[in-house]
Formats: C-alpha cells, structure tokens, sequence
C-alpha cells in the first residue's frame, strides 16, 4: 500500500498503457507543458494529516490534526479523536459524491418532467416500454404516456424530499436485502435528506460515535445507488432509449485530421445528445464545409461520452486523464463540458492550443473558457450555437501543431441489463447455468476514474486481464470501461484471452467477455443486474459470487460508488487507499465488521494481481456457500 | 564526503502545518511510508518540532552546533561530532539514556527513544544524504520555510536579501528627492 507507485520515474512511458497517450505525453514533455502527473509530482509529498484522513476543518476551533505518530494532540479542540474525525471526513466524501449524482438526476427529471407537459419541444419520451414498467413500480394507474411520464417525474422528485416510507426503488431489492437494511437501519429515506442529515451530523458537536456515522454513511450511499443514480440511469432511458449493443471506436485516434472535431465532457446526455443532432443538420455540414472541413466529428470524454456511445455509438476519445492530452493534439475545435471531473487545468492548456473550452451549466464555470449556458426549452438551438462556435474555430487550428495517435480500437459497447438478458435469448438462464455449471466462475463489477498515482489504466487492465483468466465475466462502468475498451477488451475476439469456460460462453453467445454496462450513474444496472440474479437464484446479492473493484479511484463520487456496493453486499476492493487510514477503528469497521452487518466489506489493495486474488478467493467463497 | 550544509529557517514563511514532523518519522521509520509507518511497533519518532510562540511558528531542529553543549556533556562519548564533520551523532551502544544532554540542550530538540530509552535526534537524514537527497524535512516543506545550504551560501542569500531591501529604500528615497526638487 505504497502511495509512491507512480512517482518515482519521469519517464512518460510510465505515466499510461494507453497506446494513444503515449505519443502526446512525449509532446507535453517536449513542449513543456504541465499536466497532472506534473503537478501530482509538484504536490509531494501530499500532507500526511490529509491522506490518513486526520484533519478536521468543520468549525473554527480548528483546524486541528490528530497526529499519527502519537507525539503530539491525540485530540481536535472540541475533543474529537480520529475515529470521530476519519468517519466524519468519509461521511462528507460519501454526501458529496450521492449529491453529485443525485443532483445530475434531478436534471433529468426536470427535463422529463418539462417534456411531460410540452415544455420542452426537442424532447421526447423514447423508451415507453421502460416509462410503462417504471409507473408500475410507483404504482401509477395512467394510460397517456405524457400523463404518466408527468406523474412519475412528480414522484420521484418527491423521493428527493423527507419520506415516511423508504424509496420506491427499493422494490428492485431482493428480499432479504431489504431484511438486512431494516435490521442494520439504514433504508435511505429520501435522496437529499440524508445528504442533508449528513452536513447536520458531521457538524461540530453532533454525532460522534463512529459506528453511528458510518451507518449512517452507508444509508446515503444507499439513496444514490438505489436513488439518485438509478433516477439518472433509468430516466435517461426513458428520454434517449436504452443502449442496444452496438460497435464504435475508442482512443484519441477518433479524432479526424479533416473535420471539425467536437469533443463532450462531463457526465450528462441531455444537452449532449443534442449537440450530436446538431452535428448532423445539413445546413451545419454545410457551413463546415465551406470553410474548408471534410464535416463535422463528434466524440465523447468521461461518461458524457458514454452516455452517447451507449445510446448512438458515438466514439469514445478517452477517459479522465485522456482530457489535457485531447487538447495536446492541436486537433480540438471546442471542448464542450457540462458538469464533473473536468480539469480546471483546461481553459490554461486551451491557451497554448486553438481549442475553444465552451461550459454549459449553471452550475459549473470556468475562468478562460466560454460560457453558452444550456436551457432545456431552446435545447436545440442552443446546441446549433455550440456546433456553429466549434466551426468557426476550425479556421484557427494551426496544421503544424496537430498530432492525432492512430489506429483507434474498436468496441462493441451498449449491454443495459435488457440488452444484456435479451443477448443471452431473453432470459437470464443462460447467465445462470454458465454460473451453475462453473464455466462462469463468477462475476466483477469493476469501476471507476483514473488517477495520477497509477499508471493510466494500468490497474483497470491488469485486474480485467486477470479476471478473465479465471473465468470471471466483467461488467464494467465509468472510466474502467473506457480504459477495457481501449486496451482491445470489449470485442467478442477478448474471449481468446479468457479461461476455457468463459471463453466457451462468449465463443456461443456472441459477447465480449468484458460488458459495457454504460456511465458512472449506470453503475447503477450492475446493482439492477445483481438483483435480477439474487432473485431468480432465491438468494441475496451478498450470497453470489459477485464482487466490486475500483482500482483506479480518485472522485469523491466513487467513495458513494464503492459505498453503496459494499451496502448491496457486494466485497469491494479499492485500487488507490482511502483517507481513512488514521483510524484503526475505522479501518476494521470498514474492512472486516461490515460483513456481518450488511454483507459487504471494503479491501484496500494497490497491486491490481492481489486483488484479483482477492476477488477470486471471495467468488469461491460465496459459491462454496450456494453449493455450486 | 564530508558533509558542510545545516537547515537553515524561514520564520515568515512556516505555516505551522507540521509536515516537516510527519516527513521526518517516515524518513526514520522502517517502511519509509507513511501508511504502513504508522503502524510499526515501535512508532517512528519525528526529531524536528514546530512550536507556537506568541503568534509565530517556529520549526525547532537539531542545529548540529560547532561548540555543542550536548557533545560536552555526554558522559560516555556516546555524542560526538566526527573530525570535520558538520554532523553531530549519537552513538546508541555507547548511551546510558541519563538525559544530560537533554537537559543542557539550548534549543531542546533531543529526545527518548520508543525503542531503547537511548536519547535521539536529528541526524541531518544522513540515509538520505548517502543517496543525494535533501533531508525529509527539507524537501517536504510546502512553503520552502527550511532549506539546506552551507552557511557561506545561507549568507550570500540573506545579502541579496538585505540587498534588495535596500536597493528599493534607495530609490524611494531618491525619487522622493526628485519629485521636490522638480518644483
């Protein structure tokens, strides 16, 4: 558990595995130009205090530190020890990261709710088979889809507020989940109120008792994986349809030498899917055209990238740490970004190179970079504005400056929980006799960002790699999946790189043995998927041989992630240490009691082959348990 | 080599964030990592402090004196400073842990072992230094408050200094006399 990983060498060659990487980080080195890992290297070493999780700066007392070698203050001012202090800080992270979901949610609720009532005319409801199965789950009795779609948009941001009774959502639990959070007392309530309950909680001088907080932290987590999430997930559906397979292309090769090239960042599909309509008026083309462009080229960065690689097969440029280097290309007309994991590091780099960074949301603006603020009534003419930005620009690109990598990998991406059940022949035996049978020895969900102090996607492949060995199918989400797929991993051909049994499965069904399941909000279809299996088994998700890993972490919405997986019963193993580490009790609660309490536990594990061990040993434990 | 820099301290500049504290248990630990450190048995201990006095942080480290009163008091010679050597050692065999030392230093930064009882200190990092680096604590310091320099260079910086304070007096001065005579 060495926080030194990646620092030591300079080399480039050992900043990223990724094949379209490698040749701009030589660029940035020659060129002089700060990126992440610079300016990871310029913050060593990283305070001490921080990384165990020891600082509290919750009032003014402070700030005070706790410190780890027991010389000095083993106490805050108000008498807080570590154990208050780590469990509060985590409970914060976890608040922010269900808030950061929940809150792109609550977006798309407003916009299905503004489509409902015709407010917002370049709307539509997609999915209806899905609008239809959702109202059941709400107990909605409406025909008229814009009724019904109206109603249920109504009751789900009802869920946001302070319920009597836990959420709807819920249901999609098996039963003896729901058994276990009743007993353990941790059935979120509302999806803002215990992010709220969290701020009041970890407030100076209220709860201090960390098993208290941690509970307490696992139920927010719980009303952002079977809440705010999953609100994001499934309404998303409902606007834009739900993902079918389909095969793209990923790395920094999609970028094209002769078009506009259009890249969209952050995390939500509604302005972005229509800046792709936009993308595709004859009149745009056009105007591209006439200023010298082949046409108009969009692909995506981070999950609002895959929000639309999902649903449109839009290429795929990369993943968290690709986002500095797409600029380095000198090939990025406009970088569009709405909301998360965006780099204020950006509009500076833009600087140096002709993109444009143009932001969109009210909520998030940065210094430098052009703001064309996005409303969901004038959707479609605002994302005509955007494109029309992008090609004037296309004038400014300077051809001596442009190095777009080659040889982009393709993908097979697009597997919700319907398309996956519907590949296996609409049913979900097949899947569960690969389980029986052993052919399939069990199943990961593996998520997540990148981060600096890991070899760029390193981590994320090894593990995969590792797994697929041992018969273990992949279903994966965020930037974990973006790092699979360039590394070649969601093709039906990654079946030669698995073990006999899996590789036989895929070889019969047509799948890759890695399955997109979509952005990090869609982490959400892995809990979906695992309850499906937990109820057709007559079990509980923590019974199946099932764990998580995110081995690449870095946001504040992954600790949520990994929160609400643990939650699910679901061991999760964590790739990069949290700041928790200066509490030992802390620690043992999280990575040992919570077993017994909820039927998931955290295992912190840096070496991504360890962790396969990991995972193995408790996929053999759990089929031990079941008997197969 | 014989070794002729000493750390050398910026008042105005430490923020009291105690990273130098942290930095020099790791660097004296077993592991040399502060996560798997902080759970050896015994725990590391840090030999530089940073106290709080009357609105000002001070770092306090080992100042490896010429005349050093702890090397004068040692009982069984267990301190001693090397011929021409900047680096004022405690030879633990030779310790009696009888905190004379201790007693005698001028800027008490001397203290017990976990481990043994024995009296330990700075060691200027000296593992460090074999390896061409800085001591922990100088290279942690966020703010750049320590630095190691030999005093001849720690002279020269604090001239340029001075020098830049009074280069900027002289023009005011002199720009103040223009500007009245100009009437």
């Amino acid at each position: 558990m060495s926080q030194k990983t990646n620092l030591e060498k300079k080399n480039t060659n050992n900043r990223s595995i990724d094949k379209s990487a490698i040749p701009l980080l030589e660029k940035a080195e020659n060129e002089g130009i700060e990126l992440a890992w610079d300016r990871l290297e310029k913050q060593q070493p990283q305070c001490g205090f921080g990384l165990l999780g020891v600082c509290c700066r919750n009032c003014n007392m402070g700030p005070c530190r706790i410190d780890p070698f027991r010389e000095g203050p083993q106490k805050g001012v108000c008498g807080a020890n570590e154990d208050t202090i780590v469990a509060r800080n985590l409970l914060r992270m976890i608040a922010a990261g269900a808030a950061a979901h929940s809150d792109h949610a609550r977006d798309v609720v407003e916009t299905l709710l503004m489509t409902a009532r015709g407010q917002a005319p370049d709307y539509e409801l997609t999915d209806l088979e899905k609008l239809k199965a959702l109202a059941e789950l709400f107990g909605i009795e409406e025909e008229e889809p814009n009724k019904m779609a109206e109603m249920l948009a109504l009751k789900v941001l009802d869920g946001y507020g302070t319920r009597e009774e836990g959420l709807e959502w819920l249901k999609r639990a098996p039963k003896d989940r729901i058994e276990v959070w009743e007993e353990a007392g941790v059935i979120p309530r509302g999806v803002d109120r215990e992010i709220v309950e969290v701020m009041h909680r970890t407030h100076m001088g209220v709860d201090t008792d960390y098993v208290n907080l941690i509970l307490h932290g696992i139920r927010t987590a719980l009303s952002d994986g079977w809440g705010g999430s999953m609100v994001a997930t499934t309404l998303q559906d409902v606007l834009f349809g739900t993902p079918k397979p389909t095969k793209t292309k990923v790395n920094l090769g999609v970028l094209s030498e002769n078009e506009v090239n259009i890249i969209i960042h952050g995390h939500e599909p509604i302005l972005s899917e229509k800046i792709l309509e936009a993308t595709e008026d004859p009149e745009l083309i056009e105007l591209a055209q006439k200023i010298g462009a082949e046409g108009i080229n969009i692909s995506g960065m981070c999950c609002t990238g895959i929000e639309l690689l999902m649903r449109k097969g839009v290429p795929m440029a990369g993943n968290f740490l690709n986002q500095e280097l797409a600029i380095l290309t000198g090939a990025v007309e406009a970088m569009v970004v709405d909301v998360q994991c965006i780099m204020p590091a950006l509009t500076d780099l833009s600087d140096c190179y002709h993109t444009e960074i143009i932001s969109t949301s009210p909520k998030a603006k940065f210094p430098g970079a052009t703001h064309i603020e996005f409303e969901a009534e004038k959707a479609g003419e605002i994302a005509k504005k955007i494109v029309r930005k992008a090609i004037e620009n296309y004038k400014n690109r300077i051809p001596a400056k442009v190095d777009i990598p080659d040889s982009p990998t393709e993908a097979v991406v697009g597997f919700s929980v319907e398309a996956r059940v519907a590949g296996l022949g609409g049913e979900l035996d097949p899947l569960l006799d690969a389980i029986k049978s052993g052919k399939i020895r069990g199943v990961a969900g593996l998520v997540g960002c990148n981060n600096p102090k890991i070899k760029h996607d390193y981590s994320h492949v090894t593990l995969t790699k590792e797994l697929l060995k041992n018969n273990v199918l992949c279903v994966v989400g965020g930037c974990n999946a973006t790092a699979n797929a360039k590394a070649g991993l969601l093709l039906p051909e990654a079946a030669e790189q698995c073990g006999e049994g899996l590789k036989e499965v895929c070889q019969s069904l047509g799948i890759p043995p890695v399955l997109h399941m979509g952005s990090c909000v869609d982490n959400t279809r892995i809990l979906v998927l695992a309850a499906e299996v937990a109820n057709a088994l007559g079990v509980d998700i923590s019974d199946l041989p099932l764990a998580g890993a995110a081995p690449e972490w870095m946001s504040e919405k992954a600790v949520s992630i990994g929160t609400y997986f643990v939650g699910s019963g679901i061991l999760t193993v964590l790739g990069t240490v949290p700041p928790i580490l200066g509490s030992e009790k802390v620690v043992k609660l999280l990575t040992e009691d919570a077993e017994e309490v909820i039927g998931g536990k955290f295992a912190v594990e840096t070496d991504p082959y360890k962790a396969a061990e990991l995972m193995l040993d408790h996929i053999d434990k759990k089929r031990e348990g079941l008997g197969i | 080599m014989s070794q002729s820099k000493k750390i050398f301290v910026n008042i105005d500049k430490c923020l009291g964030c105690h990273t130098c504290e942290i930095e020099c248990a790791i660097a004296h630990s077993n592991t040399k990592d502060l996560l798997t450190a902080i759970s050896e048995t015994p725990l590391p201990q840090y030999r530089i402090n940073t106290e709080y006095f009357e609105g000002e942080n001070i770092p306090f480290q080992c100042r490896h004196c010429e005349d050093a009163p702890c090397v004068t008091v040692c009982p069984t010679e267990a301190i001693t400073r090397k011929e021409g050597e900047i680096i004022v050692s405690i030879d633990e065999e030779k310790c009696i842990g009888c905190m004379m030392c201790i007693q005698v230093c001028p800027f008490g930064v001397l203290k017990s072992s976990r481990e043994n009882g024995v009296v330990t200190k700075c060691d200027l990092c000296i593992e460090r230094l074999n390896e061409g680096k800085n001591p922990a604590c100088v290279e942690a310091c966020p703010t750049n408050a320590l630095s190691f320099l030999t005093e001849v260079e720690m002279s020269k910086k604090r001239r340029e200094e001075a020098g830049k304070k009074i280069l900027a007096a002289f023009r005011r001065g002199s720009s103040a006399v223009k500007e009245e005579t100009s009437f």
